[in-house]
């Protein structure tokens, strides 16, 4: 095994999730994200399932992180969109470590009008939560940004976001 | 589902009962630190008022979020028996999630739903289980099988035990009156979580 060659960033992702002992993947499904949702799934040492909504999935992660459970939340664009109410009365009131990762749809070669409008609410309502948020745009930041910041939402009680960029994944192409 | 057999075959066959009265009877047979995740309104103020059990979780907004953390709490500790405490208009907002219960199979979980058909906490608007929308039935819909209305007290507490006793997921449906809580809920959102992962033992 050549041990220099670095893995894909859906490898490295679920790598690091191990590492932390981060064994529960809630999700609504997303296509950019499908390489790591069938990553979790074929690796027992996750529980990973689809949710009905965001909101939920995040309802889980909040309860099992209180149960002892680590666990993180994959969505796209649209689907965090859905829960500025869950973030700003569950996860940081309560101070509850929720990790989400969110694949970015939007921009840079967005071909659904609703997309790409609803993308631009993503970043200011981050900043208006005060939640630590990350934009991960190369596959040799991929591992430091996730593998300190799970560190830092567990250290100081507070949700994170890792916000995977087209020019890391290669997004979703135009499709007619 | 033969324990089904002697409840109420829908909503308006229930007996119509005192929500403080019920959630004191049901913290009464709690004898094991069962966990219990109270939804937000007079649901959870009722919950506060029956006794502060560090085992309890009371919701501060986050609306028809009782059923996605009571799961996730069971999830994380299996041995452990895990309750919803939820209103029906919250429950409302979040239907899909007894779609994810059923599929999960929750054997730690039981869902009670507290239907007085209105959003009392918001001046008393009617939600659509006044209207004719039945929760036993959407649950048994969604894949609960052992989904039950409560037929009276004693029945309540039946459905209590045997929730606690045999394997879930388990939904008991109880129409509840209009009276108004007992105490109001203190707003400390970090130390209920502090001392809810202490009674859970994930913190000493």
């Amino acid at each position: 095994m050549d041990e220099e060659a670095p893995g894909a960033w859906h490898e490295i992702v679920r790598d690091v999730l191990k590492r932390h002992q981060v064994k529960l993947v809630t999700y609504v499904p997303d296509n950019v994200l499908r390489p790591l949702i069938d990553a979790v799934h074929g690796d027992s040492f996750f529980t990973a399932f689809s949710c009905a909504r965001e909101e939920e999935a995040v309802g889980i992660v909040s309860g099992a992180w209180m149960g002892g459970l680590r666990g993180i939340v994959l969505m796209q664009t649209s689907g965090f969109a859905t829960l500025p109410n869950a973030i700003a009365s569950l996860a940081v009131p309560f101070q509850i470590p929720v990790l989400m990762m969110v694949s970015e749809r939007g921009t840079l070669g967005e071909f659904n009008i609703g997309q790409s409008l609803v993308a631009r609410t993503m970043r200011p309502v981050l900043q208006a939560l005060a939640v630590e948020h990350h934009t991960m745009t190369r596959l040799d930041e991929v591992e430091f940004i996730v593998d300190r910041s799970i560190t830092q939402a567990v250290a100081t009680q507070a949700p994170c976001v890792f916000i995977l960029s087209p020019l890391l994944t290669g997004g979703k192409v135009f499709a007619k | 589902m033969t324990f089904t057999a002697n409840h109420p075959a829908s909503r308006d066959q229930a007996k119509v009962m005192n929500r403080f009265d019920i959630t004191k009877r049901m913290v009464a047979r709690l004898k094991h630190d069962e966990a219990v995740i109270g939804g937000i309104g007079y649901t959870n103020f009722d919950l506060w008022a029956a006794g502060r059990r560090p085992q309890n979780f009371y919701m501060l907004g986050s609306m028809g979020l009782a059923v996605p953390i009571a799961l996730g709490v069971a999830l994380a500790q299996p041995q452990r028996k895990v309750i919803a405490l939820e209103g029906d208009g919250s429950i409302l907002m979040q239907v899909g999630s007894l779609a994810t219960v059923a599929a999960r199979k929750q054997k730690n979980l039981a869902i009670v739903i507290m239907d007085n058909g209105t959003y009392q906490i918001t001046g008393g608007q009617l939600t659509s289980t006044e209207l004719g929308a039945d929760i036993v039935a959407m649950a048994r819909g969604a894949g609960i099988a052992q989904s039950a209305w409560a037929a009276d007290e004693a029945a309540f507490e039946e459905l209590i035990e045997l929730s606690l006793r045999e394997d879930g997921p388990w939904l008991i449906g109880c129409r509840i009156d209009k009276e108004k809580p007992a105490e109001t809920t203190e707003r400390d959102p970090p130390r209920i979580r502090d001392q809810f992962m202490r009674g859970l033992g994930v913190k000493q």
